[in-house]
């Protein structure tokens, strides 16, 4: 995962961060991955940022959002998309997947343990209203693209699971 | 040499855009809450694809073409999407029959161009592939769950499977300018899919105790712009806003 480190200025850092995911409030764009590139070109600020699905809706409000936050702190900018390298779970921080846990959605397991828990076949995705691995997939596919919907069975409360992609 | 890649990108982007306007009818009929959101969930994965070829294809045309003309002005015959996706949603059954078909292809299809040498391209197919094998898994459970079930979900199945079998050979049929892009390195090289195709898809029915159709007889000509009566109807309802508003926006 080093060799596709992002490369971001830290004059512009602060500003991105306070862009958030219009889908999951809580979650940074920083903290979510998205941002691969933010650096000053020529005294314009230059931001690549990466969509997480391909027909994620939410590529067009961040977008409109980091240029709003750059624009106000007086920068120039140039926000483009990029699909390579394709984003994964795994760019998420440890920062986001506290802020997805507190928020209620269950954090991506590794790609192999994903595959099993949403087939089914072994309860291993633990609920984060009550910390019980006592789990099961109710939909593969749920609310928005990145995730899935799943019930916990102890505490009977239904839960999102941000599904693992690699 | 451009004129065939857009061409070429067209063919592939078609087949996304069709079976993701099938799917997005589901949206508010879906069979059960579950499976109405993971099948407008996979259209939208597709036109999220389709967006990302068409920019690219109206990049290389130039001019006033921009993801939308192509998605919307064009007419029945200048659309190269094979006759699988766009064949009728019916029941349930059929819808999953028609999914499975496409994810199995689909899969196999983007392994391949990821090793294009054309960059877009093969970071697009990059980026697809995770979304697809989601597709797939989706389609192939409930290929098993219909087909190993009830004996009324096991009739279902197997007639759309039967029913949508003639369909599948036409993927594996390269028209000329998926010929010439494969020889250039840009494109798939589709005859070597089909073994593999046909060997997921046969391990596949058996373990859902479906029988693998022998009927010999295959459909063609989507990818020539000759497609079946269901293709108009398609159309009509796809293509309506912009041509009663033209330009509009939302």
């Amino acid at each position: 995962m080093v060799a596709e480190a992002a490369h971001i200025d830290e004059r512009l850092e602060p500003l991105l961060r306070q862009v958030s995911d219009p889908e999951i409030p809580v979650l940074s764009i920083m903290d979510m991955g998205v941002v691969r590139y933010a650096q000053l070109e020529n005294e314009q600020a230059v931001v690549k940022i990466t969509p997480t699905y391909s027909g994620c809706p939410a590529m067009d409000v961040m977008s409109v959002e980091i240029k709003a936050a750059l624009q106000e702190a007086g920068y120039e900018v140039d926000v483009e998309l990029v699909l390579h390298p394709a984003w994964t779970t795994d760019w998420i921080t440890p920062r986001g997947r506290a802020a997805l846990e507190d928020y209620g959605i269950a954090v991506p397991l590794e790609a192999d343990a994903d595959k099993s828990a949403l087939m089914g076949a072994k309860r291993m995705v633990e609920c984060p209203q009550c910390g019980s691995n006592n789990t099961k997939v109710v939909s593969a596919f749920g609310s928005t693209a990145c995730k899935a919907l799943f019930k916990c069975e102890d505490c009977l409360e239904p839960f999102d699971y941000f599904k693992c992609l690699k | 040499m451009q004129e065939s890649l857009y061409n070429y990108i067209l063919g592939i982007a078609d087949n996304c855009l069709i079976l993701g306007q099938r799917l997005g009818e589901l949206c508010g009929h879906g069979p059960s809450l579950e499976t109405d959101i993971a099948c407008t969930n996979i259209s939208l994965d597709l036109f999220g694809q389709v967006r990302s070829y068409y920019q690219y294809a109206a990049k290389l045309k130039g001019g006033d073409a921009t993801e939308d003309t192509i998605a919307f002005l064009r007419k029945e015959r200048q659309y190269r999407n094979v006759l699988l996706v766009e064949q009728p949603n019916e029941d349930f059954a059929y819808v999953i029959a028609r999914a499975c078909y496409f994810d199995i292809y689909h899969e196999l299809f983007l392994l391949e161009l990821m090793r294009s040498t054309d960059e877009t391209l093969a970071a697009i197919a990059h980026k697809s592939i995770k979304e697809v094998r989601y597709h797939k898994l989706f389609s192939t459970e409930w290929v098993k769950r219909l087909g190993d079930g009830t004996e009324e979900s096991h009739q279902k199945m197997q007639q759309a499977i039967d029913d949508y079998w003639p369909y599948t050979d036409e993927l594996f049929q390269p028209a000329q300018v998926e010929k010439e892009m494969a020889e250039a390195g840009i494109g798939v090289d589709i005859t070597k899919l089909k073994e593999p195709y046909y060997n997921a898809l046969k391990s596949l029915l058996e373990t859902a105790r479906l029988e693998v159709p022998d009927n010999p007889y295959f459909q063609k000509g989507g990818k020539q712009g000759i497609h079946t009566e269901h293709m108009g109807y398609i159309l009509s309802d796809m293509q309506y806003m912009q041509l009663a508003y033209p330009n509009m926006e939302w």
